[in-house]
C-alpha cells in the first residue's frame, strides 16, 4: 500500500467516524452559509461544520500557517473523491474560500494573507462578490463604482447589483474603478470592503420566483484602508479573470451539495397526466419526450467531456457550451412541466397546493434567472463564436 | 458508455479520411449523378474499400472479420458522410451482413459472409412497404408450402435493391399488419423467378428500388432466424443500420458546419467578413453546441450496439432523432448563410442537403424515433 492509499484509508475512517449519518443523505435543510451569521438548521449540521473546521478541511489544500489542511493536490483530490463517494454534504458554502482565497494566496501580500485567510478557514467570515453594477452587466469592464485615493484610504461611491448573499456577508471583494481616465480594462482594482463600514446600504432584490438570493448594495463615500487593495493598483482586471477561473471549480462543488434531486421531468409528467386525457395532452407528452431526449444528450455530452479530458483531448469547446445548454434546456423543461400541471401549476401559496407543486412553480420562475446569471446565454454565445469558432470581432 | 474513439478507431478514421479525400470526393458523386450511372457507385472505389478491409470491420474473427465493432464501423461511416461517398458498404455489410451474423445458421453464414467480405456479393434489405418507415406494418406475405415458402407482395425504397445479388426480405408469416409478432426474414436470390425490380432515381443520386415479389418460391432453408419471431432480429439489424446512418449524418453535419464557418470568415459584405455580425455568430454558436450534443448521442448509439436491447433501442433512437434534427438545422443554415450561391447546383452544400433528407428518412425519421424513445421511457403509448 503506498502513501496515498494509506491516506485514503485514513480519510475514510475519519469521515466515517465524524460525518453524521444525516449529513450523508440529501435533506431539505438550507445549506450553511459560512460567516458570522451562519445558521444551523440541525445539530448534525453544526457538528459536521465544527468537525470539518477543526480538522482544517474547510480549505484542505491551503498551508497550515493560514489555517488550511496543508494537503498536496493529490490528497485534496482523494478527500474530495471520498466525500463524494460517501455522499457527504459540503459542510458550508463559502465563496471566500472557493474564489477569493486562491487569489489572495497568489496575489495577496503576506499581511493580507495573515489577516484574511485564517478567519475564512474557521468559517467565521462570509464573503460576497461585488462585480456587476446596474450599468455593467454583460459588459462587466464598463463598471463605474469609484474608489478615490485619499491619504491611506480609498473613498468608495457607487452601487453593485446582483450580489448574492450581500445581506449576510461580513466582507465583499469588489471591482472598483481607480482610474477613470484609463482605457476601461486598465483602470480597475480589486478591493476588500468590510460590510460594516459606514455608508453601505444593502437592499435585497425580490425575484419573480419570490426568492431574494440577490441584493443591491449602495456605497456612499465608504472609507476603505488602502492596504485592502489586492494585487497592483489598476491591475484588478487580471486578478478578476483569475478569480473567475476558480468560479468553475466552485460551481462543481455546488454540484456536490447533496441537495434533493430536482423533480424529474418524466415521472412528474407521467404523474400529472395519469388522471385521464385532456385535449392537448398528447402534444405535451411529445414535448416532454423532446425535453427528455435533449437532457439525455446533455448528460452524455458531460460524460463525454470527462472521457475526453481523461484521454488528454481538448475539451475547451465542450466546456464553453455546458452552461448555455443546461440553462436553456432547463427553461424549456420547466415550461413543459408547468403546462402538464395545468392549473396545479399556477399556485403561489396556501393549502390548496402541495409543496411539490409550489416548488415546481418557483423552479419554473427560477429557470428564467439562470439563463441570465453567471454570464447570460448571449454572452455564452459570444464566447463560443469568438473563442471556439474563431469568428472575427467587429 | 465509451464515447471517445480508441487509438485503433482513430487510425481507421484517419485512413478512411485520406482515402476518401483522394479517391471519393464529392466530385465523384457528381460524376455518378451526371452520368446517370447504372450502378450508383464506382466499382473501382468499392474494390479499394474492400482491399482496405472495410467489409470485414464488424464481423467476428471466427467469421473471417476484424471484429472492430460498430464504433469502428461508425468511424468509417462518419468519414463517408464527409465526402458523400456512395458504396454498397451500408446495404451489403451493415444490413445484409448483420442479418447473417445475427440470424444466420452456420451454413448460411459460411455460404455468404466470405463473399461479402471479399466484395463479391451485394445484399439489400427489403423492409418498407408504405409511405413512412413502419416495420410492424409489414404485409408482404410468405405462405408456407410443402417445399418452403411462397412470397407475394411489394417492397419500396429498398436501398441498393436493383444491384443486389441477394435480398433479405422481411415478410409476414402469421398475424396481421400492425403486429410485431408473425414476421420472418428470408434470404432470396435476386434472380429467383417472380422477383421484379425497378430502380428509382431519388434525391441523393444513389439507388433505391421498388421490388415486387410475384409468387416467389424459396425453399425452407431460405428462412433466416426463427419463423414468426423475426421482429427482434429485424429490430437489431435496423438499429445497426440506424447507428451507421447517424454516424454518416454526423460526418455530413461536420462538413457543412466547417464549410459554413470558413465561408463566414471569407465572405466580405459591408466591407467586413459576414462572420463578424452577431446575428450570424449566435446562430453559428448554437449550431456548434447542437452538433456537439448530437455527436455524443451518435458515439453512444454506436457503443450501445452490443448493449442489452432496451438500452440499445433508447440510445440508437436518440442518436438517429437528434442527429437527424441537427443535420436538418445545419443544412438549412448552411444554405441560408451562403446566400444566393447556396441554392445553386454548383455549390456542394445542396448535395448534402439532399443526401441528408434521405438519410434522415431511412429506417425512421426524427418523429419515428422520438415516438420509439418516448415509448421506451413510458411517456408515449405504442400506436399511431
Amino acid at each position: 500500500m503506498d502513501d496515498l492509499d494509506a491516506f485514503r484509508q485514513e480519510v475514510r475512517q475519519w469521515l466515517d467516524a465524524h460525518c453524521p449519518a444525516a449529513m450523508r443523505v440529501p435533506g431539505p435543510e438550507e445549506v450553511v452559509m459560512g460567516g458570522s451569521q451562519a445558521v444551523f438548521a440541525t445539530v448534525e449540521q453544526q457538528h459536521w461544520f465544527e468537525r470539518m473546521r477543526d480538522k482544517g478541511w474547510f480549505a484542505p489544500g491551503w498551508p497550515t500557517q493560514y489555517g488550511g489542511g496543508g494537503l498536496d493536490a493529490q490528497r485534496v483530490r482523494v478527500l474530495e473523491d471520498e466525500m463524494r463517494r460517501m455522499k457527504c454534504r459540503v459542510p458550508q458554502v463559502n465563496i471566500g474560500i472557493w474564489m477569493l482565497g486562491p487569489v489572495l494566496l497568489e496575489f495577496g501580500t503576506e499581511a493580507q494573507k495573515q489577516r484574511f485567510l485564517p478567519p475564512m478557514t474557521r468559517g467565521e467570515q462570509g464573503w460576497c462578490q461585488g462585480f456587476s453594477e446596474p450599468n455593467a452587466g454583460s459588459d462587466l469592464a464598463s463598471l463605474k463604482m469609484a474608489a478615490r485615493a485619499d491619504g491611506d484610504h480609498y473613498v468608495v461611491s457607487g452601487a453593485k447589483i446582483w450580489t448574492s448573499g450581500a445581506d449576510k456577508a461580513d466582507w465583499m471583494y469588489a471591482l472598483v474603478r481607480t482610474d477613470a481616465a484609463a482605457p476601461k480594462h486598465l483602470g480597475i482594482s480589486l478591493l476588500l470592503i468590510d460590510m460594516k463600514s459606514p455608508g453601505i446600504t444593502v437592499r435585497p432584490i425580490e425575484l419573480i420566483s419570490g426568492a431574494s438570493k440577490f441584493c443591491q448594495v449602495f456605497f456612499d463615500d465608504v472609507r476603505v484602508p488602502a492596504e485592502n487593495l489586492v494585487g497592483p493598483v489598476n491591475g484588478g482586471w487580471a486578478v478578476a479573470k483569475r478569480l473567475l477561473q476558480h468560479e468553475r471549480e466552485a460551481m462543481s462543488k455546488m454540484g456536490d451539495l447533496n441537495l434533493p434531486t430536482q423533480c424529474e421531468l418524466v415521472p412528474t409528467v407521467r404523474r400529472f397526466l395519469a388522471d385521464g386525457a385532456a385535449p392537448g395532452d398528447r402534444a405535451i407528452r411529445q414535448r416532454a419526450v423532446a425535453c427528455a431526449m435533449d437532457e439525455h444528450a446533455y448528460h452524455l455530452t458531460v460524460a463525454r467531456m470527462g472521457q475526453q479530458a481523461k484521454a488528454r483531448m481538448d475539451v475547451a469547446g465542450l466546456m464553453a457550451i455546458v452552461k448555455l445548454v443546461h440553462t436553456e434546456q432547463d427553461k424549456r423543461k420547466s415550461a413543459v412541466l408547468i403546462d402538464a400541471m395545468g392549473n396545479r401549476g399556477l399556485g403561489w401559496e396556501g393549502e390548496e397546493f402541495t409543496e411539490d407543486e409550489l416548488a415546481t412553480v418557483r423552479q419554473w420562475l427560477l429557470s428564467y434567472t439562470l439563463t441570465i446569471a453567471g454570464g447570460s446565454s448571449e454572452v455564452q454565445l459570444n464566447i463560443i463564436a469568438k473563442r471556439v469558432l474563431g469568428l472575427p470581432g467587429n | 458508455m465509451n464515447m471517445v474513439f480508441s487509438e485503433e478507431q482513430r487510425l481507421l478514421a484517419d485512413t478512411a479520411r485520406d482515402f476518401l479525400d483522394a479517391h471519393c470526393p464529392v466530385a465523384a458523386l457528381r460524376r455518378l449523378r451526371d452520368g446517370r450511372d447504372a450502378l450508383g457507385y464506382d466499382p473501382e472505389v468499392w474494390r479499394q474499400m474492400v482491399d482496405l478491409g472495410w467489409t470485414a470491420i464488424p464481423f467476428p474473427e471466427a467469421l473471417g472479420g476484424l471484429d472492430f465493432g460498430y464504433s469502428g464501423m461508425g468511424a468509417v461511416f462518419e468519414q463517408m458522410g464527409r465526402t458523400l461517398a456512395a458504396s454498397p458498404l451500408f446495404a451489403t455489410v451493415v444490413l445484409g451482413g448483420s442479418a447473417l451474423s445475427l440470424g444466420g445458421t452456420p451454413e448460411q453464414q459460411a455460404a455468404h459472409i466470405g463473399p461479402i467480405i471479399a466484395g463479391d456479393r451485394r445484399f439489400a434489405l427489403a423492409v418498407d412497404e408504405g409511405r413512412r418507415h413502419d416495420p410492424a406494418a409489414i404485409a408482404l406475405a410468405a405462405r408456407r408450402t410443402e417445399a418452403g415458402y411462397t412470397l407475394d407482395g411489394e417492397k419500396v425504397f429498398v436501398l441498393d435493391g436493383h444491384v443486389a445479388d441477394w435480398l433479405v426480405v422481411a415478410a409476414r408469416t402469421a398475424g396481421r399488419a400492425g403486429e410485431q409478432a408473425g414476421l420472418s426474414l428470408f434470404l432470396v436470390d435476386a434472380k429467383t423467378p417472380g422477383v421484379e425490380r425497378q430502380r428509382n432515381r431519388v434525391l441523393d443520386s444513389r439507388n433505391a428500388a421498388r421490388v415486387r415479389f410475384n409468387g416467389v418460391r424459396v425453399d425452407a432453408a431460405a428462412l433466416l432466424g426463427q419463423a414468426d419471431a423475426g421482429w427482434a432480429l429485424l429490430d437489431e439489424i435496423l438499429d445497426r443500420g440506424r447507428a451507421c446512418l447517424a454516424a454518416e449524418m454526423l460526418g455530413m453535419g461536420q462538413w457543412l458546419f466547417d464549410t459554413t464557418m470558413h465561408y463566414l470568415k471569407e465572405r466580405i459584405q459591408f466591407d467586413v467578413p459576414i462572420g463578424s455580425f452577431q446575428a450570424l455568430q449566435h446562430r453559428a454558436a448554437w449550431l456548434y453546441a447542437e452538433l456537439e450534443l448530437a455527436r455524443s448521442t451518435v458515439m453512444a448509439g454506436l457503443a450501445a450496439i452490443n448493449a442489452d436491447a432496451g438500452e440499445r433501442r433508447q440510445l440508437v433512437s436518440l442518436a438517429k432523432a437528434k442527429m437527424g434534427a441537427v443535420l436538418e438545422r445545419i443544412s438549412g443554415e448552411a444554405v441560408q448563410m451562403h446566400g444566393g450561391i447556396g441554392v445553386t447546383d454548383e455549390l456542394d452544400v445542396g448535395l448534402y442537403l439532399k443526401r441528408g433528407r434521405v438519410a434522415r428518412h431511412v429506417f425512421g425519421d426524427n418523429d419515428f424515433h422520438a415516438q420509439r424513445y418516448g415509448e421506451g421511457i413510458g411517456l408515449l403509448e405504442a400506436g399511431v
